[in-house]
């Protein structure tokens, strides 16, 4: 089929100026939280599928999101973050979305952001937008550790994709149909934003920062804990630095 | 002091056995998490293969006569800390496999409750 026919029948469907969204929200044990987020993302955008990844919760987290509205899976057991926003991306590629964003379930991210997150995908200017607490005006301002681990790692990974990356370890990004085909096949483990990022940008696909709003965690905690920070940067180090020495073929569409 | 020889082997071990690991992390044969130790390994034995005094002094500090020995025992403790962790690795894979074939028998059977035709006579 021709582009220009292909595109005709896709605006008769009334899908070019809609294309397919899929908001992926991986949770574990966030009842609180959970329906609060699923409800914020309907109102800002009521175009989105919502799909929360219950990651092996011992917690109402599924019922609550099921409630609210979303759709659920749940996986078998605590997987990971990593694992479990694959899984999000694996039901968007297998169910044709064109779009896909990933929350995080815990509210720490304000759907307010969503359109700024989407636009420049929507212009097709980029396949991947990471919404960056750290650039722009509204800044967070998280525990001096905390912030020095951030500082290194986006230290990192901006030498090792030659572009300015302020906030390697959000967890708040959209990306296109190559993204989501990349990520469904293919997604870092334990801890995986940071190398996610380099995925992308080593796969020559296209990526932005945007600046958005962190809001201070409501319930639950954060899933780095001060025991488990050495852990991760040395993981993530190590990561990186075979992530160099990788060699990553062109993505086909 | 550590025999030059000794040292000199030991470091070409550690060297060949630190280039392995980083070949299999690369070619995504190991994954990160469970690399950790081993590289831990790897690095210590080339450690007090290259820092002859600190083994000597360590030999000395926990009373073995003869250095070498120490860097025996030292590798002998990381690999026994690595085959522990395994351990637990092996534990946690065959519960998880467990879970993961009592939930695919229940949503077989399931699945062959919601298609096949219900119960009760078809034809009359």
């Amino acid at each position: 089929m021709s582009v220009v026919a292909e595109t005709l029948s896709e605006a008769k469907a009334g899908r070019v100026a809609t294309k397919s969204r899929l908001a992926i929200l991986p949770a574990l044990n966030e009842e609180a939280s959970i329906a609060r987020v699923v409800r914020e993302i309907r109102a800002a955008d009521p175009g989105f599928e919502i799909l929360v990844i219950d990651d092996g919760s011992t917690d109402h987290t599924a019922d609550e999101a099921e409630r609210a509205g979303a759709r659920v899976v749940s996986l078998p057991y605590n997987l990971g973050i990593g694992a479990a926003v694959q899984t999000g991306y694996q039901y968007a590629r297998n169910n044709g979305y064109e779009i896909a964003v990933q929350i995080d379930g815990d509210g720490q991210h304000d759907p307010g952001d969503l359109d700024r997150l989407l636009a420049p995908i929507l212009r097709d200017e980029v396949d991947m937008v990471i919404g960056s607490r750290f650039c722009g005006e509204r800044r967070y301002r998280p525990p001096v550790a905390r912030r020095l681990g951030i500082l290194l790692l986006s230290a990192v990974v901006t030498v090792l994709i030659r572009r300015r990356m302020t906030d390697p370890t959000s967890g708040f990004r959209a990306v296109n149909r190559r993204g989501i085909l990349l990520f469904a096949g293919n997604y870092p483990h334990d801890y995986p934003e940071a190398e996610a990022n380099v995925l992308v940008a080593r796969h020559k696909l296209r990526l932005l920062e945007v600046p958005v709003t962190m809001r201070t965690r409501e319930t639950g905690r954060s899933s780095i804990t001060a025991l488990r920070s050495l852990y991760y940067m040395i993981k993530v180090s190590l990561a990186l630095f075979v992530s160099v020495f990788r060699r990553y073929p062109a993505l086909e569409d | 002091m550590t025999p030059l020889r000794v040292s000199i082997v030991a470091a070409i071990a550690a060297i060949i056995l630190l280039a392995i690991i980083f070949e299999l992390i690369r070619s995504r044969r190991l994954q990160e998490r469970y690399a950790l130790l081993w590289l831990a390994t790897g690095g210590v034995i080339l450690f007090f293969s290259l820092w002859r005094g600190a083994l000597g002094e360590f030999a000395d500090l926990v009373g073995i006569a003869y250095p070498p020995s120490a860097l025996f025992v030292v590798a002998s403790f990381f690999i026994l800390v690595v085959l522990l962790h395994y351990s637990t690795v092996i534990s946690e894979l065959s519960e998880r496999n467990l879970a993961l074939a009592q939930r695919l028998a229940l949503l077989e059977q399931q699945l062959k409750e919601t298609t096949e035709s219900p119960p009760g006579p078809i034809e009359r």
